[in-house]
């Protein structure tokens, strides 16, 4: 089986969120870094599929050179190869159309894309790919197996989970519970030294317009004071929440 | 020119957010002179929809829609925007509108501008506000394709209501057997009980309840008012919670009028997850937990003392409410 996991580059989830260039650019400053959430759980599952069923792992990401620490860790995870298309990654459209062809050139079977990114959360990708290439497509899914040419995946829904079932290729939105947190691994040194020989392949990007722009960022605005309340006066808290708030 | 919306309903009847997106399909085109269009799929209650400003429904009837299914839904809408030549389609921004709106985005050339807030601040340049980063700002996004695809906010927008019926029409668009390729097998959905996506009050627990054996407690404050219940990450990764409770950056968002936080310490990563819940209120027996700077209102106590006291005085509001 040819897996290719899709890998965002994005802050991490501690990071402080600033803008810069007069609120028109994410300010970068002191950010760190990593494999978006929801990719790592994919890429987590591929890695279980190489291991347990034979498979090969490639990582794709659309980015500049600065996203390669991303694509390292993922190859010292254990991932097989990396691809980097060459491009800033402004547009969901654009991103996609990137990745079809990566994923049209390749003939993998299996696509795991995270069901969204945490930094612009468009939550678009892994369904325009799939539209794109016309492969099956199941989003938020929290467990998948594959058994010859069908794959059997448990996606949330509200208030529950479904089972669905489609044939090959198939490009999975994954999310928390693809694999458990605790499965979720951190490079180790002969990981690190084996992805340095390991092929990371840049491509040029193909032609494709942007549909949408970021053009301005704005921040919540401030505060205010919360209101403290005694615990031995909660009807004052039912007033505040029936009265003042009226959410009650 | 219609405006096309998109009207989500369950074993036939519309979900909140079906008013909430007619709500900002009128105001649009109350801007633009537009009129308002939706297509709702096995709905039982069509007429509805006037009250919130639709001028005309697209009825769909088909046993092969009876369940939710992102491609052929997808297709659904793309022929109802084709045929009534919409250049601006509203959906909302639930679970399932995100599975199928990037497909319908593909299908209709259309930039798709999710988790909006307002109405557009420009409509040349189209420029419309949505949340980025996790709700921990916002974003202008513009879209430049003709055909615009927005994605609605979960109670970001409100109900309005308006004067006016919808005409009903019938449509049977043409479905592909390749828009059921992917199967559902099994369905397994807790029923009777408020889901997260869909509540008005969500009451969270955290790791200071000790342990599962404590929730009875969230539960029944849930129970008396009519909440979801939900958790923090901790807590779901220790097995006290299943994970579809997690509220979170990697969890369910939660964009619901009120939040209680019980025993959730707010770490940065929750806090992106509950930031588009209008009100905020915490039970924390540290009063320097992080959540306090973010809550609306706060009880520093002992959440085995306050909680079981807030149900009393609660039961005892509902009472006298009622």
């Amino acid at each position: 089986m040819k897996i290719l996991v899709c890998i965002s580059h994005v802050p991490d989830t501690t990071s402080k969120i600033n803008f810069a260039e007069d609120d028109t650019k994410f300010d970068t400053n002191g950010v760190q870094f990593v494999i978006n959430p929801n990719d790592e759980f994919g890429l987590t599952r591929a890695m279980w599929f190489k291991e347990k069923q034979g498979a090969t792992v490639t990582v794709v990401n659309v980015g500049g050179s600065e996203t390669e620490p991303t694509l390292r860790k993922a190859l010292a995870i254990g991932a097989d190869e990396a691809i980097r298309v060459n491009a800033e990654a402004t547009d969901g459209f654009f991103v996609a159309k990137q990745l079809a062809r990566v994923a049209e050139e390749g003939s993998y079977d299996l696509i795991i894309a995270g069901r969204e990114s945490i930094d612009y959360n468009g939550g678009m990708v892994p369904g325009m790919l799939a539209s794109l290439t016309g492969a099956n497509f199941v989003n938020t899914c929290i467990g998948l197996e594959v058994e010859g040419n069908e794959a059997t995946a448990t996606r949330e829904i509200d208030g529950g989970k479904e089972t669905v079932k489609c044939t090959l290729p198939v490009i999975i939105g994954g999310q928390k519970g693809l694999v458990e947190e605790s499965d979720l691994r951190i490079p180790n040194m002969r990981g690190i030294m084996m992805a340095r020989k390991k092929q990371l392949t840049v491509l040029e990007p193909a032609e494709a317009q942007n549909q949408t722009a970021a053009v301005k960022f704005e921040k919540p605005a401030p505060k205010g004071e919360v209101k403290l309340v005694s615990p031995d006066n909660l009807d004052e808290l039912i007033r505040l929440l029936h009265d003042e708030a009226k959410v009650i | 020119m219609p405006i096309l919306i998109y009207t989500e309903s369950e074993e036939g009847k519309f979900k909140k957010t079906a008013f909430e997106v007619a709500s900002y399909a009128r105001s649009l085109a109350g801007q633009t002179g537009d009129t308002v269009t939706a297509v709702a799929i096995n709905a039982k209650n069509n007429s509805e929809l006037g009250r919130y400003g639709v001028d005309k429904v697209l009825n769909v009837s088909d046993d092969k829609l009876s369940g939710f299914n992102a491609r052929a839904y997808a297709d659904v809408i793309g022929q109802a925007a084709e045929k009534e030549g919409a250049k601006t389609v509203i959906i909302s921004s639930g679970a399932n509108d995100k599975y199928l709106a990037p497909v319908l985005a593909v299908k209709l050339n259309a930039g798709y501008a999710p988790n909006v807030v307002a109405l557009p601040e420009s409509m040349e340049p189209f420029r419309v506000k949505r949340t980025a980063f996790s709700n921990k700002a916002f974003n202008i996004t513009e879209i430049s394709t003709d055909v615009k695809l927005i994605g609605l906010s979960k109670n970001s927008f409100g109900l309005k209501e308006a004067e006016g019926a919808a005409a009903e029409e019938a449509f049977s668009p043409s479905l592909d057997d390749g828009d059921f390729a992917v199967k559902t097998t099994a369905t397994d959905k807790t029923t009777g009980k408020v889901t997260i996506a869909d509540a008005e009050i969500v009451v969270s627990g955290g790791r200071g309840l000790k342990g599962p054996e404590n929730w009875g407690m969230i539960e029944e404050l849930a129970d008396v008012l009519g909440a979801a219940t939900a958790c923090s990450k901790p807590v779901s990764d220790m097995g006290w919670r299943p994970h579809s409770e997690h509220v979170g950056q990697t969890g369910k968002p939660v964009a619901s009028n009120l939040y209680i936080a019980v025993g959730i310490s707010g770490a940065i990563q929750h806090l992106a997850g509950i930031n588009a819940s209008k009100v905020k209120v915490v039970i924390n027996s540290d009063p320097e937990a992080p959540f306090f700077k973010a809550a609306d209102y706060g009880v520093v106590g002992n959440a085995f003392e306050v909680v079981p006291a807030l149900i009393e005085k609660l039961k005892e509001f509902k009472a006298q409410n009622s």
